[in-house]
């Protein structure tokens, strides 16, 4: 057997409480496609940096060609081929393709640089994607999404000096149609078969049946099974990815609410949203399949930009705390009040007392855990944090509550804490939207909307909403 | 110790200590008399204060937010007023009120160029400058109106010792600390400072309260504009060209956070006393004008150095 | 290739369009501008507008803002029309000098991750006092051998449009032909990825600002080869005038989309405007907001395209 291109050994990660990888050993030969699946939280991301160089693992370690390195970073990754394709877009969006190859491979300088990096990009694009009419002199913001993407893979795959020899695809193929994917699928077998090797993420079962030559399941930051390709069917991986039955303790008793009038809704590609007055409503899938786009789209519609409202009609709980959650120049308690300073005030006048009055009732309820409610906002744990985000949202008097996967590195205390507090007020006739990446959340509602490529791709009700079923409406490629 | 632990951690606290610094220096090493610098300062400083707490309440909106349109709406509303009250003591408040319309029109057209264009604050606030400064310059002509007699008497004189002006700043001041500090407007302006997105989320009128803080600021580019132009015995074209750069300084000496989301009051009291004390003090040492613009460039580079840049990307 | 414009080719349109209406419009009313005198005439005061664009523009790129451009344009001419005549090796050096303070400004604001609009506002102070304490009153007197060469006069066209070509030749082999343009550009693009790529981006922002600060010094340099002399604030509106020119340009104040060849016609359609209502008989009092409506209609004009941009994109 040949020596592995990278060797991670027995890695642990882990963030805060969480535990991103619990233990992982992965070994990727010369000329193997590895298939890595697995729903959200399983640790995908997390091994796939910490094999690109960009995240040292807390314990465990790192041998390339049959040597243990000890300092393995960006760098070292890069020099030795490993390349990685990422999801968010790494190119820079004001230069021009040949441009962007300029910046990345740093020892084309020189007279005519422009000449050899036009060669080694489109001698890539021609290679993968033949036939492509992308003009590699234009900016790559004017490009199209599909474009964009190929030249991202291109540019992954270009050889200037140092000959790629492990490429990353994290979900290649998210926007490209069918053909220039199989394309690519295509020139993934070439390269792998002329001794290249790839881990390729994908939400479409069917591609990694297809081309991998190892699947390897992920679950919990664990491998859970690990096969050859052969040796799965889809079905298989689905249930691989699964989980023992759990927390079927905490499932709500059904309720009927097909009576309950409509409390939101919104119309737009593929099937309609709508929620009614008293009902938890998931929104499921892998994450980015535009769970906090529908959020976004439902708090526009009905949110007031000029005018202050009112009857504010909706409210919205962060999942990312630092980007559109706290406001971190302040105290808990002018965080805590932000959104109902309405119902506080007379005249415009923040009245004190009120204010004091109503996050104390919250403290209480809620049990943020601080001595003083006027301490900064930093000062709390971040479970206590979104604590005070929940309370926040539920303080207005508004009958929706968007929630935008808000247990994200929450403890399990701090959720059953939540769980009862949301369960309580949908009793009590309120809504909630509620986005979640983890399943025993989304089994917790009345009914799940799972989505995939930007649109709703089921609708999932009472005794439905299981693990299996919202699993496969995840990933396409399975007759559901 | 506990008392001098909390005032010292105030942001505003510095400007003040070095406005006092500045005024002990002048009194006892330069000789000034008491009373006549600490008039002197609170008169000039009072323009200064009106014009940076408009501007003070633009940076709190947060990074890229500044007001370039101050000086050129200083001038404008100077010019006009003077123009209509045309020395007749009779049309002193028909004068105010042009100069406040000048304000809310400037403060319109800025959020609307904002708005409809959505181009960054700067760059519609600056087209906005070039267009006023224009108005301004047809207006005037190169002549000089003098105010009112009673506007010239009230702005220059005193009361119980204390300059009439820096009464007016200190009335805009109580009530810009107010609005801050005690009304959900002042909560919003902090909370879309810190981050806009969250404040969209949670529930605030981002727009709206945006709109009203322009106005805010050009009107009391106007107020100052008026007054100025009234104390120093008519409106000049240069008049407000100093202020572009004032403006901002003071509103960062006293300690509001560039970033945005946090400002403060009293600190541009502190500045602005600052900066007309410096030049005092430099003035009784004899040193001239170079020295003393040196010295507030390297004060400000400085300040911005302790304070540090807290959020990436800031400009 | 369906579509053959790309964004770059349309954001160099809008400018290059304005400026051939405008300087059509001036040709139909004034016939006799068309020629070498007029339009020495015309541009006259287009050169140093232009390198000041140009500074403006690399800075940028990488995300940033200069407030301090005017009055460092300033002091460049301060020096020049001092030192530079009278002990041109002193000279050298000064001009020498503040380039690499130019290019610490930007590893300061890098490293320490400052504002930059705060820091040049710092800047624009210490290089106002450093040139009034060079020339307290207007004077000095332009070196012989930069007078020569701005009132050169080149055969075909006149030294304005010769110049003002090729500092826009110069300034799109640095910025958008070479490797190092790349990097300055890529930094205000994406940084992360840039960084990713293991280029040092301190370094990139260090030339971007270094660079700025040549073209600066050549923009003083040039400006009192056209007066002759210099004085403290001779071009204190460079500072508006410079973001204007990028503005109009096609540039774009973040995400390092610029344009050189753009941005020195910005300049020369701001030059032009004033012109233009001269010969419309329009009092030149309405020059500077002959500029900022231009401003504007770009501005909306480039939104207008955008917009029709997008819909063809959905299609």
């Amino acid at each position: 057997m040949p020596k592995a291109i990278i060797e991670v050994a027995d890695a642990k990660v882990s963030f805060g409480a969480v535990k991103a990888l619990d233990g992982v050993t992965l070994a990727i030969a010369p000329g193997e496609c590895v298939g890595l699946v697995g729903h959200n939280g399983a640790g995908k991301s997390t091994i796939v940096s910490v094999i690109n160089g960009g995240l040292a693992p807390h314990q465990g370690s790192i041998a390339s060609d049959g040597e243990v390195l000890a300092r393995y970073g960006i760098n070292a990754a890069r020099s030795r081929g490993v390349r990685c394709v990422f999801q968010e877009l790494s190119l820079c969006p004001n230069l021009t393709v040949v441009e962007n190859t300029r910046i990345l491979h740093r020892h084309l300088g020189g007279l005519g640089w422009r000449r050899r990096a036009k060669q080694v990009i489109e001698q890539s694009l021609d290679a993968i994607f033949p036939g492509h009419d992308i003009n590699t002199d234009r900016t790559v913001g004017d490009l199209s999404i599909a474009e964009r993407q190929m030249v991202e893979i291109a540019m992954a795959f270009s050889d200037a000096g140092i000959a790629p020899r492990l490429i990353i695809l994290d979900e290649p193929t998210s926007s490209l149609d069918a053909s220039l994917a199989e394309q690519m699928l295509a020139h993934v077998r070439r390269f792998v078969a002329s001794g290249g090797s790839v881990i390729l993420i994908s939400h479409i079962l069917h591609e990694i049946l297809t081309t991998a030559s190892r699947i390897v399941v992920m679950k919990d930051g664990r491998i859970v099974a690990e096969r050859p390709a052969a040796a799965w069917t889809e079905h298989g991986l689905v249930e691989a990815m699964g989980s023992v039955v759990k927390g079927e303790a905490h499932r709500r008793a059904m309720r009927d609410l097909a009576d309950a009038p409509v409390a939101i809704e919104h119309v737009g590609r593929g099937t309609p949203f709508r929620a009614r007055r008293g009902e938890i409503v998931g929104l499921a899938g892998l994450a980015g399949h535009g769970q906090t786009e529908m959020l976004m789209r439902l708090h526009a519609a009905s949110s007031a930009d000029w005018l202050p409202r009112r009857d504010p009609a909706v409210t919205f709980v962060a999942g990312d705390r630092r980007l559109n959650g706290i406001f971190e120049l302040w105290s808990i308690l002018k965080n805590l009040s932000v959104a109902a300073l309405g119902d506080l005030a007379q005249h415009g006048v923040v009245k004190g007392d009120a204010e004091a009055e109503r996050a104390g009732e919250w403290k209480r309820r809620i049990e943020i855990r601080t001595p003083d409610m006027a301490s900064h906002i930093l000062s709390l744990s971040g479970g206590n944090q979104q604590k005070v985000l929940f309370a926040r949202a539920l303080s207005t008097r508004a009958p929706v509550v968007l929630m935008d996967d808000p247990m994200r590195g929450v403890d399990v205390g701090t959720k059953q804490e939540v769980y009862e507090i949301i369960r309580q007020e949908a009793a009590r006739g309120r809504t909630f939207v509620w986005y979640s990446t983890e399943m025993e959340e989304v089994c917790l509602c009345d009914r799940v909307y799972v989505f995939r490529e930007g649109a709703i791709a089921a609708e999932l009700q009472g005794d439905a909403v299981t693990e299996e079923n919202i699993l496969a409406a995840s990933f396409a490629g399975l007759a559901a | 110790m506990r008392l001098l632990d909390r005032i010292s951690r105030r942001p505003w606290i510095w400007s003040w200590f070095a406005a006092f610094l500045a005024w002990f220096a002048t009194i006892v090493t330069g000789g000034a008399s008491t009373l006549g610098l600490s008039q002197a300062a609170l008169t000039f400083a009072a323009f200064s204060i009106i014009v940076g707490i408009g501007q003070m309440f633009v940076i709190t909106l947060g990074p890229g937010n500044i007001d370039l349109s101050v000086p050129s709406t200083m001038t404008l509303a100077g010019t006009v007023a003077l123009k209509l009250m045309d020395v007749d003591n009779a049309m002193i408040l028909p004068g105010l009120m042009i100069a406040v319309l000048i304000g809310i029109a400037v403060g319109v057209f800025n959020y609307a160029l904002i708005k409809a264009l959505r181009i960054p604050p700067i760059i519609a606030t600056l087209s906005m400058s070039f267009i006023i400064q224009s108005a301004a310059i047809w207006t005037n002509r190169g002549l000089r109106i003098k105010p009112p007699s009673v506007l010239a008497d009230f702005t220059t004189a005193t009361t119980l010792g204390v300059p009439n002006v820096s009464l007016v700043a200190l009335v805009i001041s109580v009530c810009a600390w107010f609005l801050l500090e005690k009304t959900i407007y002042g909560r919003w302006i902090s909370a879309i400072g810190q981050s806009m997105p969250a404040a969209r989320m949670a529930g605030i009128p981002v727009d709206g309260t945006r709109f009203v803080t322009y106005l805010f600021c050009a009107v009391l580019a106007a107020l100052a504009g008026y007054l100025l132009a009234c104390f120093s015995g008519g409106a000049a074209l240069n008049m407000g060209t100093e202020y572009l750069l004032m403006s901002i300084a003071v509103v960062v000496l006293g300690g509001t956070a560039v970033a945005g989301g946090d400002s403060n009051v009293p600190g541009i009291w502190g500045a602005s006393l600052f900066m007309f004390l410096v030049v005092s003090m430099l003035n009784t040492y004899g040193l001239g004008a170079g020295i003393r613009l040196i010295m507030t460039g390297l004060i400000i580079i400085s300040v911005i150095m302790l304070a540090g840049g807290r959020q990436p990307g800031a400009r | 290739m369906r579509r053959t414009l790309s964004a770059d080719a349309m954001r160099l349109a809008i400018p290059a369009l304005s400026l051939t209406i405008l300087l059509a419009a001036v040709f139909w009313l004034q016939p006799r501008a068309m020629s070498y005198v007029g339009l020495n005439l015309l541009f006259n005061l287009a050169v140093p507008i232009a390198l000041a664009t140009i500074a403006q523009m690399l800075i940028m790129s990488v995300n940033d803002l200069d407030l301090s451009m005017g009055t460092f344009v300033s002091f460049v001419a301060c020096v020049t029309a001092t030192f530079l005549r009278e002990a041109p090796l002193v000279g050298m050096l000064i001009l020498f000098g503040v380039v690499v303070v130019y290019a610490g400004l930007g590893v300061v604001i890098h490293l320490r991750n400052l504002p930059s609009i705060v820091v040049s506002l710092g800047m624009s102070f210490v290089w106002a006092g450093l040139a009034v304490l060079l020339l307290p009153a207007p004077g000095g007197q332009a070196p012989d051998w930069v007078r020569a060469l701005m009132t050169m006069k080149p055969p075909v066209a006149p030294m304005a449009i010769v110049a003002s070509i090729l500092i826009a030749i110069v300034a799109h082999f640095v910025v958008m032909r070479s490797s190092l343009g790349v990097l300055i550009r890529g930094v205000g693009g994406n940084q992360r990825s840039v960084e990713r790529a293991g280029w040092s981006v301190v370094g990139a922002r260090a030339a971007a600002y270094g660079l700025a600060g040549v073209f600066a010094v050549l923009a003083g340099v040039a400006l009192v080869g056209l007066t002759t002399s210099a004085d403290a604030n001779i071009a204190l509106r460079y500072t508006l005038l410079s973001i204007a020119g990028v503005i109009l340009g096609g540039g774009e104040f973040i995400g390092g989309r610029v344009s050189p060849i753009g941005a020195v016609i910005g300049a020369l359609t701001l030059t032009l405007a004033g012109s233009f209502l001269s010969f419309l008989r329009i009092s030149p009092d309405w020059q500077i907001g002959a500029q900022g409506a231009i401003l504007i209609i770009v501005l909306a004009l480039r939104l207008l395209l955008n917009r029709l941009e997008k819909r063809e994109k959905r299609r």
